[in-house]
């Protein structure tokens, strides 16, 4: 089990500018779980895709980003949630190269291959949620 | 939204990024980096990276393209400075960049891009030698 070890932020993620928002924010974060700098750059850049994908595809949403720990070890974990159309197939929607816009397919399957935990939780007509964690080594 | 600045050096055009890169700012750099070849006459483009983070699936995707619309206007692009973490980033993300030439730095990237100016000039200066040969046959 993981529990919060308390420090926590929520930023709205409507626009362009707050996808880089994101980022800095998800990188601060990174810096106090002491991520190495690979890692951090990997949570980064997951961050920044999901963040993207809530704003094109999810009509903007919501980052919840906090610091976690699970007695051993400490990590950041990042949740992004829309109130878009939903994904009706979750297992295409992970496949390398697939989009529904004009993407490369890459955001949602790069992202789960970035990050040490992927939940993706969906449901059609209500919107997505995505949750990641990174753990420091 | 910034505006990533152009300098022309001569042949070549030098676009150093030195910013958290937003999406638009992207997009006006492809459209800026266009106009700026087809008007200069410019034989390279390069961009520096050194300074950047993270490139996600929409940065990376601008190299390729950037690279392939200065093709149409007869220059070569050269991608130079990517960080150790980033290049790691990248290919677990899935973005190969195959068609972006890259360099390890600005100077090795200056190279590359004199070294094809000059193929370019012996066989421009090839075409002069054949032509008077394919008018006497």
């Amino acid at each position: 089990m993981t529990a919060p070890t308390g420090e926590r932020d929520e930023l709205v993620i409507a626009g362009d500018e707050d996808v880089v928002r994101v980022r800095q924010v998800v990188r601060g974060f990174a810096l106090r779980a002491k991520l190495s700098l690979v890692d951090q750059t990997k949570l980064v850049t997951a961050a920044s895709e999901l963040a993207r994908n809530a704003v094109n595809y999810g009509g903007g949403g919501q980052a919840v980003v906090e610091l976690v720990g699970n007695g051993r070890r400490v990590g950041v974990r990042a949740r992004f949630a829309d109130d878009g159309p939903g994904i009706s197939d979750v297992e295409l929607a992970l496949t390398d190269g697939w989009t529904s816009g004009s993407g490369l397919g890459l955001g949602l399957s790069g992202a789960r291959r970035l990050v040490d935990e992927f939940e993706l939780e969906t449901e059609v007509g209500r919107g997505t949620a995505v949750t990641i964690t990174k753990w420091a080594r | 939204m910034d505006r990533i600045p152009i300098l022309k050096i001569g042949q070549v055009l030098l676009v150093s990024i030195q910013i958290d890169l937003q999406d638009q700012s992207v997009l006006a750099l492809q459209e800026d980096l266009a106009e700026q070849i087809s008007a200069t006459g410019a034989h390279g483009v390069i961009i520096d990276i050194s300074a950047v983070e993270i490139v996600d699936s929409f940065i990376g995707r601008m190299f390729a393209t950037i690279a392939a619309t200065s093709r149409l206007f007869d220059a070569d692009t050269v991608v130079v400075g990517m960080r150790p973490a980033v290049a790691i980033t990248l290919v677990e993300l899935g973005l190969t960049l195959g068609q972006v030439r890259t360099a390890l730095n600005l100077e090795k990237g200056l190279a590359i891009l004199g070294k094809l100016a000059a193929e370019r000039e012996l066989a421009e200066g090839l075409d002069d030698l054949d032509e008077p040969v394919q008018a006497n046959s």
